[in-house]
């Protein structure tokens, strides 16, 4: 393992506090010789490390057997079960199974005798607890498998001192240390008393297992939570009940950034089943994404139940100030971005060779306009979150992705310690990056406080889809140039995007170096904004959800320009990348953070891809097949698409072959699901998608005008993993991007319509 | 008093609660049956899908006056004495869910699917399917949970997709 750590990459697209939590990594990864305790900021050593370590059963207490507490991660029962902590949210990306898959297999034991338990939110013990960038396992692969490794390593030197003899001759195996030359074995869960009381070896003088000896690793493991999925347990944040629980909802302003001035309050205190309604004051900027304090405004009422808040909601009658809300118009913007189409940007972002001279010499050019909308992350669980505060303290039930960000915000937000803040973390059913936002948290840590009572505040589906932090649409005025040899030689695009205060709001900024830029010996990059008060955040695979679509588009477009077969052509585009090693520190280098866009990893995508989808095969009239490319969250994705068009314009997606690097795989089961959902979550925003507003009020409030694909127009999707020997990288995003643009290069080829407006809808196509 | 009929089990909704209430709150908020999920409200996810004389419906539809006489049953009673049915079998051998948030109502509608079609075809079930909503785009997995389901129970000899035997 020669991996070097000091080429961690910036990624243009991740929110800052995803960014945060790299850089955390990276440092970790330097001390990580100097052991494992430091990086995950435990203090002391031997059994200090189990203190406040979960709850040991009631059983083994009163049994009053030993518990080994391992370390945060580890729990080694008599019973022989083992307890594995997972450490971060899981809001269906599936790390719940997949991180503590990573514990059992250092830790050498079979999974049927792990249990695993949501961990304590506790920074201080775990470092950052978030589900976000798809950053869970590559952020803490070393850590899990140290915690593995320390708890084995401590369970083998109890058992040389049980059985008498030298540590280096035990071996180990389904929970069992093993001496072979005596033929004896002694379970875990009989040296977890004598464990307890041995010192912490030094985590970074552990041999890890080699991957030729991983038992565990790269199997389908199904998720921890089924049964209770299954069966209906409570489970998610919504299932929160309390004793005296009340429930509540804020209503607020249709027109984004209004306030509420006054409001029918006494009215819609008499209401049935209401118990207080108030003008929330809102906190933080809530306009603005982040993770910290932030409430938007409104009117809360609170009431015995969901529905009888709900209800009076209806009755509600609110005088709103607007003077200082968004008057964002979205026809008008493309308006805007049509007439802007032929400038140059107002903002030059990259500017590399000759790019004028290209075009002048071309044998042949490409233009083409490229419009994508905004999108709401529409989880299926609407934001709700539970709080009970207790005058000098607060408890948080919440199914948050950033829960170690969760905690000192209310502290911030309430004016309390954060030791005085509880996060007891629940499922999100579904996030996609609207759970980053802590919006839902501030908003009923400030309405418990009023009422002084356990409150949960829930959101409609029509708040939810109103107030959320969209992805940003967007408009990429693109031309290039195809010298003589069919290759292309130059790349220009002029991307008009959304603005407040001179910088692209959330979300809506491009690198200068997004592939092929990074490619290419010439080209331009210019940027124009366009004034918007709109919330906007990171939506799955920031950035690149859309950037792939016009980027890999247009790509094809060349391809067409040059007469060329497009696999040809892009496997030729990625001949310009740096070399692997000559990247140092930037895009195409090696080690860190996964590794950067790699030019061998990219060309064996491609034509896996290429391959299983089974690329140049000749097909019917109206038939056809696309290719596209992304690279993103340190994942290499290629994809095909064979899709047919009818005269009426209606597209049936038949199949999507994924091809994906992110290296080994920890868990089959998961990362396939992720890849299969990637692409039918890609089809869904591609095809119907949309959220406008006029006015500054948006326009869609419910699934009937945000149509979600359903399951008669899901395509099959065949996943292929190439499991480099790269340090594993997340798969909840990087498979989205590419998905949309090879389904369009396949209605171009089963057309010659060329499609460069998402959604689809737009262009008259249905599904 | 209103007296509902859930799961084999007869249970008592006060006065307190407007009889013009939504099943889908008054299983979740009054009775603490939360296994029954809310998605949109307006009858379009089906996340809420609960099963009314053997027949799926979206319980945020079903005010609880009108669900009073009728037999219901949600997705804490389809297993019985923790026997779980061959539905909720496949759903977790062939790793279905990803949140897992829509699952429930899911769970509930291939059930009366196979209730009525023992052995679907795939168009079968894209057509019957196609009320519920996955988010996270699970619907590979959901035809082959429901072929596997049928399977089963057709090598158990009972088309019975409640306590598999």
């Amino acid at each position: 393992m020669s991996r070097q750590v000091n080429d961690f990459e910036h990624d243009a697209y991740v929110p800052e506090c995803i960014q945060e939590i790299r850089a955390e990594r990276r440092s970790a990864m330097a001390l990580s010789r100097r052991g494992f305790i430091k990086v995950t900021g435990l203090a002391g050593g031997g059994l200090a490390l189990g203190i406040g370590l979960g709850t040991p059963r009631a059983a083994s207490a009163q049994a009053g057997a030993s518990v080994f507490d391992a370390n945060p991660f580890v729990q080694v029962r008599p019973d022989n079960t083992v307890v594995i902590f997972s450490k971060n949210p899981d809001v269906g990306q599936g790390v719940k199974t997949a991180m503590p898959m990573i514990v059992a297999e250092e830790l050498d034991v079979d999974w049927s005798q792990v249990v695993v338990e949501q961990a304590d939110i506790d920074a201080a013990r775990y470092g950052q607890q978030v589900a976000g960038g798809s950053t869970s396992i590559p952020s803490n692969w070393m850590t899990l498998r140290q915690a593995g490794a320390t708890a084995r390593a401590m369970l083998v030197s109890a058992a040389a001192i049980e059985l008498g003899v030298d540590a280096a001759d035990l071996s180990t195996g389904s929970g069992f240390v093993i001496h072979a030359a005596s033929d004896r074995r002694v379970a875990y869960g009989d040296l977890a008393g004598r464990a307890s009381t041995l010192p912490v070896p030094d985590a970074g003088m552990l041999t890890l297992k080699p991957r030729s000896e991983w038992k565990l690793l790269g199997r389908r493991v199904t998720g921890v939570d089924n049964e209770k999925i299954v069966t209906g347990q409570p489970l998610f944040g919504i299932d929160q009940r309390l004793p005296g629980l009340l429930y509540a909802t804020l209503v607020k302003a249709p027109k984004i950034g209004a306030r509420p001035v006054s409001a029918n309050l006494d009215h819609v205190r008499s209401l049935p089943g209401v118990h207080d309604a108030f003008v929330v004051e809102g906190a933080g900027n809530p306009i603005d994404f982040g993770v910290g304090v932030a409430a938007l405004p409104g009117v809360a009422i609170v009431a015995t139940s969901t529905w009888a808040a709900f209800r009076a909601a209806d009755e509600l009658a609110v005088t709103w100030d607007e003077s200082a809300a968004a008057s964002d118009s979205w026809s008008a913007a493309v308006a805007e971005a049509g007439r802007l189409a032929g400038e140059n940007g107002a903002q030059s972002l990259a500017d590399k060779g000759d790019v004028d001279r290209a075009i002048a010499d071309a044998s042949a050019t490409a233009e083409g306009f490229y419009t994508y909308q905004f999108a709401s992350h529409a989880d299926l669980e609407p934001q709700n979150c539970t709080a009970w505060f207790k005058g000098d303290s607060i408890e948080l039930w919440a199914p948050t992705q950033t829960p170690t960000m969760a905690v000192p915000a209310v502290a911030e937000l309430l004016g309390l310690p954060a030791e005085s803040v509880t996060l007891h973390q629940l499922r999100g059913g579904g996030g996609f990056g609207r759970r980053l936002a802590n919006d839902s948290v501030c908003e009923v840590a400030l309405i418990s406080r009023r009422v002084g009572r356990p409150v949960k505040a829930q959101w409609s589906r029509e708040d939810d889809m109103g107030f959320d932090y969209y992805r940003p649409g967007g408009f990429h005025s693109f031309k290039a140039a195809i010298d003589g040899a069919g290759r292309l030689a130059a790349w220009q695009d002029h991307f008009i995007t959304f603005g407040r205060n001179g910088l692209p709001i959330s979300a809506a900024n491009l690198s200068a170096s997004e592939f092929p830029v990074n490619a290419l010996p010439n080209a331009r990059i210019t940027q124009t904004l366009i004034e918007s008060g709109m919330p906007s955040g990171p939506w799955r695979a920031p950035g690149s959800n859309a950037l792939a679509f016009a980027i890999q588009c247009f790509l094809h477009e060349c391809s067409v320009a040059a007469g060329r077969d497009h696999l040809e052509f892009l496997l030729e585009v990625f001949d310009g990348l740096p070399a692997p090693g000559a990247g140092g520190g930037g895009r195409g280098g090696r080690g860190g953070f996964g590794g950067g866009l790699n030019r061998e990893r990219a060309l064996a995508v491609t034509r896996l891809a290429a391959e299983e989808g089974g690329w140049g095969r000749q097909l019917p009239a109206g038939r056809g097949l696309g290719l596209a490319f992304h690279f993103s969250h340190q994942g290499h994705f290629a994809e095909v698409a064979e899709v047919s068009v009818d005269s009426n314009r209606k597209l049936t997606v038949h199949k999507v072959t994924v091809a994906g690097d992110i290296g080994p795989i920890v868990n089959m089961s998961g990362a396939e699901n992720q890849a299969q959902g990637s692409v039918v979550d890609a089809l869904s925003t591609l095809m119907g998608l949309e959220i406008t507003f006029e006015g500054g009020r948006v326009e869609q409030k419910n699934f009937d005008r945000y149509p979600i694909l359903r399951i008669s127009q899901a395509p099959e999707v065949a996943v292929h993993f190439i499991q480099s020997d790269n340090d594993p990288t997340g798969i909840g995003e990087p498979a989205f991007p590419p998905a949309a643009p090879a389904i369009c290069n396949a209605i171009y080829a089963a057309t010659g319509h060329r499609v460069r407006t998402m959604p689809l809808t737009k262009e008259g196509y249905t599904i | 008093m209103l007296e509902l009929n859930i799961n084999g089990r007869n249970f008592e909704v006060g006065d307190d609660v407007d009889p013009a209430t939504p099943l889908l709150w008054v299983l979740r908020d009054t009775l603490g049956l939360v296994g029954t999920k809310y998605g949109c409200g307006i009858g379009q996810c089906s996340a809420c899908t609960v099963h009314v004389n053997g027949a799926p419906l979206q319980s945020c539809q079903l005010p609880l006056e009108s669900a009073v006489g009728q037999r219901i049953t949600t997705i804490e009673g389809l297993a019985e004495d923790g026997q779980l049915t061959a539905v909720q079998q496949a759903w977790i051998e062939e790793d279905v869910a990803q949140c897992g948030y829509c699952q429930a109502g899911q769970i509930m509608r291939a059930t009366a699917l196979l209730e009525q079609n023992p052995s679907p075809s795939d168009a079968d079930i894209d057509s019957y399917m196609s009320a519920n909503i996955c988010r996270c785009g699970t619907y590979n997995r959901i035809r082959r949970a429901i072929h596997r389901a049928a399977e089963r129970l057709a090598a158990n000899g009972r088309q019975n997709t409640r306590g598999v035997a």
